[in-house]
């Protein structure tokens, strides 16, 4: 890579002549406002407001865009860029729902604070605006684009990232507003709910389906055994929403905090991850001795799941059909706990905290309730739970020590590292490997699979099993999934198993997890910072492989009597179908 | 080769073909046959003369005579008398040239006698569906020179030297972008012909698709040897069925005589054509929105640079000009770059063609050498404004233009002559206004078309055009306020500064333009609430001007809504309420006693 000499603001700087005006700003600790931009995912140059001078061009042009090249001079606060600027966003604040008072995303939402720091006290150029409807249809994500500002990123994620494309610019001019094709509600179309879009809006435009007045009515429901149980990926990022640096770990406050708020019991979903490890595995070993479909993939991720059913129908059967571990707690607490504890399980009710959106539409499935009930009544994203929090005036940052409840909540740093991508993999080879051999192969670092680990698109592993050759692979993010998908069906790849998440980063990134907004995350890496407090709990935990978990043992002796027992089957396990994409499709 | 002693030329261009000239065809058959002349008389259907205003066109040579506004009717006499008998129909001859014989010649004529047809030369004299028509005026013998003696870059030198800059609007020199591309390394490059032409009322691409297509083949695959590239893309706008169609026609024609494809003229060189068809986004005509919809996705333009001519067509060095750009460049190989530029101005040479509409008698296509005055196209080729009423104003460029007042009218057209007006070159659409158009009201017409077209993607144009025309409205309504004008400019600077595109940096010339020249008829709108031009209904009124006044009574009598009344002997009123400004009563009013704006 050359290096260039520019000059940004009168100051002579030397950069990578790859980087963009934006970046060398960046580097030079220049501010420049950016609406569009994010980092690798959205850089199209649409907004605007990033606009600077460069010495010798016609107009004001785009920073995100700019490539730097030898001599640029770059001018980054004349009059004409700030009035350029102000004039752009008084523009997008004309035709913009200004209902920041009681917007989901106020205090988080980048156009607001824009207009802050841009000092916008009047808006001057009034006139028509958008009156359209609100798409609050599907049960994960609901789209208001009398709020959105045309950025794109939810485009870009969910076309470029995703490659799932439900949504784009439709119309032209004034009339141009984000949707899906002939303006369908999101569950018209091959939507997976993943929730990436709602991850990288900057506005209030897109956010979950809101779900906590039911949780509050349950709650308040004297006559309901209300419990709780948490996902490893929300105790990673929960603290973010309290203004605690990204990465920091918070399960205490968090247990400490649904106790506060009411929940009779408060369980680790880890417990249920290490279950489907026993169940997934058991499956596995089956798969590869009786000859079975493989490669076997993961079924954690109710969004890679219904991507499975809509675009890769022929897939369905190397699906794994263990239930995601959190549907399967569900279903546990709906039989063997309701008997163990004598509760009636018509009273139970179930609140999942998840990373996710698409869990909401997981706990929607009828065929997800073996119990004779919904496995799992209400799905809370972490965004939702920290709005409960705030609303009870909970003081998140000082509370005593909690942990989660027994006899549930023993959970292992296997369940725990679900929550990264590879994290299922790396579980899943710690058990394999002593059952196949049936010897124990330690603890400490030889249990760690870095090469599941990390952030490349598409991992591979080859791992040796007693006597068993295990070929692996690990996708996160659905356009790798999509990626890899096709190089099995080309027969370019060959694998016994593999673990799929449907977003980037696995679970910690989920689309129900805490937004950070561009100026973050467009320069770090929510993704890796939130996964090392993943890991470093693993490795602070006493157990750290799924068979070893007490509880897991216990509820096979007691109640399933082995992995892939009928009982199992019959709770723990699951079916899948195909979708169709678009009406009139007649895949099913 | 069967020699005819007479050839009839129809016109069978979009304008003509609209007003009938397919039918002219069939009954120039019918009757020659009727007359046993099929083997004496050839018929040619050509592309467009440019006198689109009198189409019908039927030019008969050797005489050279061009018969105007021809109904099928009329072909029966044709034949009869000037077919049969060598006597000129004097009644389908332009008024006034029609009392010497010698002056029915097309070279005589007013309309003609100040163009230079250079791209246009092939328009309106050859079949242009039939190749061998093309190659006998020195079709594909540029391509020949040019793969068989010169080297690409003596190519593009020669390019170079003639000072051909760019006919789609911008005016960049034009071989400097072919050395660019030329430069660029990559495995592939493309060619890419924008005939996405989308200003309204604008038809130079067209004439020419529709004239002469072999041209532009010819001068892409001329290009494509030039850059390095072996595919070349048209980009048509569909809505031009019959350009597609002879394109489609000259393509197959090309690529069955090897003029296109494997291996040209056995030089080894090989280049390939397809069209692409544009559903009319005026945005496309865009450069980099156009590769955007070339790839298959949303016309929508991207950030410059990367310019094409590094990243372009599938992020592939890319070279893009405009029809009328290319159709220059055989006759610049042939004739040689001295020759182009011996014509034009000292910055800008050659000729460039103009769609000459909007108030002037002789509405058409011109070609003109650079550097003629705005007072020869509009009085003299032009044949001046009908009913003699007086010249306001030409607006040049389209909608990404602006206009030239009539101080300017001796204006040299030109590229830089016309920036330093505010206006600009454009595709070349040329509107002429006269004293009765109101300058605000065409501003605003420009507008709702670029809020119209606006892709969307960038708010300065998505919602600063809006914005305008809302202000505009509120003007053209009686309603705007002074401050109203000063956010039109605020708005109008920062769209033209911030915006993404071509299309939306120059989305507010019109209003610039009429601000900087006719700012008193904005004032007039806002202050006086009145319209000068009487044109914007909700402030022009009538009154009848009582002195004159004869109470006859035929102004409430033809009044659609009743709201004239009035007693004998006592001059009538008209009530400001219910009138809806049609204009009826002082168009019938025989004392003249009906003023708008009065």
């Amino acid at each position: 890579m050359e290096m260039v000499n520019i000059t940004i603001d009168d100051r002579k700087i030397k950069v990578p002549d790859n980087y963009t005006v934006l970046e060398a700003a960046k580097y030079a600790n220049i501010k420049i406002p950016t609406l569009c931009y994010l980092k690798g995912i959205n850089e199209i140059g649409a907004c605007r407001m990033c606009v600077v001078e460069i010495k010798g061009a016609r107009s004001l042009q785009a920073a995100c865009v700019y490539p730097v090249s030898e001599g640029l001079e770059i001018y980054t606060q004349t009059p004409a860029v700030r009035e350029s600027r102000r004039v752009t966003l008084e523009l997008i604040l004309s035709n913009h729902e200004k209902k920041c008072l009681t917007c989901v995303r106020s205090r988080s939402c980048e156009l607001q604070k824009l207009a802050e720091e841009l000092h916008i006290s009047d808006i001057r150029f009034e006139g028509e605006t958008y009156e359209l409807p609100v798409d609050n249809f599907s049960p994960s994500i609901v789209r208001d684009p009398n709020k959105c500002v045309l950025c794109r990123r939810c485009v870009s994620m969910c076309k470029d990232v995703q490659g799932v494309s439900v949504i784009d610019t439709t119309e032209r001019g004034f009339n141009t507003i984000v949707s899906s094709a002939f303006h369908k509600t999101l569950n018209e179309v091959p939507c997976t709910m993943c929730g990436q879009c709602i991850a990288v809006c900057p506005v209030g435009a897109l956010r979950e389906k809101d779900d906590t007045d039911k949780v509050w009515q349950a709650l308040a429901n004297k006559d309901l055994h209300v419990i709780v149980q948490t996902a490893p990926a929300v105790r990673v990022a929960l603290g973010e929403e309290f203004g605690l640096p990204i990465g920091t770990r918070v399960t205490s406050n968090m247990v400490a905090s649904l106790r506060r708020l009411g929940f009779e019991k408060v369980f680790d979903t880890d417990t249920a991850a290490d279950l489907t490890i026993m169940e997934e595995v058991n499956e596995l070993i089956e798969r590869i001795q009786t000859g079975g479909k493989l490669p076997l993939i993961t079924s954690c991720s109710p969004g890679w799941i219904k991507f499975c059913e809509h675009y890769y129908p022929e897939f369905l059967d190397n699906l794994s059909t263990c239930k995601s571990p959190h549907q399967m707690f569900g279903a546990l607490l709906k039989s063997y706990y309701a008997e163990k504890m004598g509760v009636d399980p018509a009273k139970i009710f179930v609140v999942s905290i998840m990373p996710c959106t698409a869990k909401k539409f997981e706990a929607q499935r009828p065929e997800l309730s073996g119990t004779g009930y919904p496995d799992v009544d209400v799905v809370l994203t972490t965004r939702e739970l920290a709005r409960m929090i705030r609303e009870a005036a909970i003081d998140f940052k000082n509370l005593p020590e909690r942990n989660f409840d027994d006899p549930m909540g023993e959970a292992t740093g296997a369940g725990v590292i679900f929550g990264a991508t590879g994290g299922v993999m790396e579980a899943a080879l710690r058990t394999a490997a002593e059952l196949l051999t049936g010897k124990s192969i330690g603890s400490g670092d030889c249990i760690e699979y870095n090469e599941v680990r990390g952030l490349k698109g598409i991992k591979e592993a080859t791992i040796e099993l007693g006597g068993l050759t295990l070929k692996a692979a690990v996708a996160h993010g659905l356009g790798n999934a999509r990626k890899l998908l096709e190089r099995i069906k080309a027969g370019e790849a060959e694998y016994h198993f593999v673990e799929i998440m449907a977003c980037p980063g696995g679970c910690v990134n989920g689309g129900g997890q805490p937004i950070q907004p561009s100026e973050v995350r467009s320069w770090i890496d929510l993704r890796s910072e939130r996964a090392r407090a993943i890991y470093e709990e693993d490795r602070s935990m006493h157990v750290r492989k799924s068979h070893e978990n007490i509880a897991v043992k216990k509820m096979y002796e007691e109640y399933f009597e082995k992995p892939g027992s009928k009982k199992a089957h019959e709770l723990l396990h699951t079916h899948y179908k195909a979708r169709p994409n678009y009406p009139g499709d007649d895949c099913c | 080769m069967q020699v005819f002693r007479s050839h009839v030329l129809i016109c069978g261009g979009t304008g003509c073909t609209a007003s009938g000239s397919v039918v002219l065809h069939e009954e120039f058959e019918k009757q020659l046959t009727k007359n046993n002349l099929e083997n004496e008389v050839k018929i040619v259907l050509t592309g467009c003369f440019g006198f689109c205003e009198k189409g019908p066109i039927v030019v008969v040579y050797p005489e050279g005579c061009m018969y105007t506004m021809v109904k099928s009717e009329d072909i029966k006499e044709i034949v009869e008398e000037h077919l049969v008998k060598g006597r000129i129909v004097q009644r389908l001859l332009v008024s006034g040239h029609a009392e010497e014989e010698s002056k029915a010649d097309i070279t005589n004529l007013e309309f003609f006698k100040k163009q230079k047809r250079v791209v246009l030369g092939n328009c309106g004299v050859i079949n242009p569906e039939e190749i061998n028509e093309y190659i006998a005026y020195d079709g594909y013998k540029a391509l020949g020179k040019v793969l068989t003696e010169m080297k690409p870059q003596a190519v593009i030198d020669l390019i170079k030297r003639s000072g051909l800059r760019g006919r789609g609007g911008g005016g960049f020199p034009t071989g400097l972008k072919w050395e660019f591309t030329a430069r660029a390394q990559d495995d592939q490059k493309y060619v890419c012909c924008n005939a996405d032409e989308g200003d309204p009322g604008a038809f130079m691409d067209r004439s020419i698709l529709e004239g002469d297509p072999h041209s532009v083949i010819e001068a892409m695959t001329i290009a494509g040897y030039a850059v390095g590239a072996s595919q070349g893309f048209i980009y048509v706008r569909a809505e031009y069925p019959i350009a597609v169609k002879r394109l489609n026609m000259a393509i197959d024609e090309a690529k069955r005589l090897g003029l296109l494809g494997k291996d040209i003229f056995g030089s080894g060189f090989d280049f390939d054509l397809e069209i692409r068809l544009g559903a009319g986004a005026f945005v496309c005509g865009e450069e980099t929105a156009l590769m955007t919809s070339i790839e298959g996705k949303r016309g929508e333009p991207r950030p410059r640079p990367p310019f094409p001519a590094n990243k372009g067509l599938w992020q592939k060095p890319t070279l893009l000009n405009n029809v009328e750009t290319y159709a220059n460049i055989p006759q610049i190989i042939l004739n040689g770059p001295e020759w182009f530029s011996s014509v034009g101005t000292e910055k800008s040479k050659g000729t460039k063609v103009f769609a000459l509409g909007g108030k002037i008698n002789n509405t058409g296509l011109v070609e003109i050498p650079m550097g003629t005055t705005l007072k020869e196209v509009v009085y003299e080729i032009g044949g001046g404004i009908p009913d003699g009423k007086k010249f306001k104003a030409a607006q040049m460029g389209g909608p990404s233009g602006g206009c030239i007042p009539a101080e300017h009218i001796d204006v040299k057209i030109d590229y830089d002559s016309l920036i330093q007006l505010g206006a600009m070159m454009g595709s070349g659409g040329m509107i002429i206004m006269d004293e009765e158009t109101c300058m605000v009201d065409i501003a605003k017409f420009f507008l709702e078309f670029t809020v119209d077209e606006s892709c969307g993607k960038c708010p300065p144009c998505r919602i600063g055009t809006k914005r305008m025309l809302e202000i505009l409205n509120r003007i053209t309504d009686g309603e705007g306020t002074l401050e109203d004008i000063d956010k039109l400019e605020i708005l109008a600077k920062n769209i033209k500064a911030s915006a993404l595109c071509g299309l939306g940096q120059t989305a507010p010339n019109p209003v610039l333009s009429t601000l900087r020249y006719f700012k008193d008829e904005y004032l007039a709108h806002v202050n006086e609430k009145t319209c000068p031009a009487g044109v914007c209904k909700s402030i022009t009124r009538y009154v009848i001007h009582e002195d004159a006044c004869k109470s006859c009574g035929i102004c409430a009598r033809n009044c659609p809504v009743g709201c004239i009344s009035g007693e004998k002997k006592k001059p009538y009123k008209i009530d400001q309420d219910k009138c809806i400004k049609c204009g009826v009563c002082m168009e019938k009013c025989p004392f003249k006693a009906i003023f708008k704006n009065a």
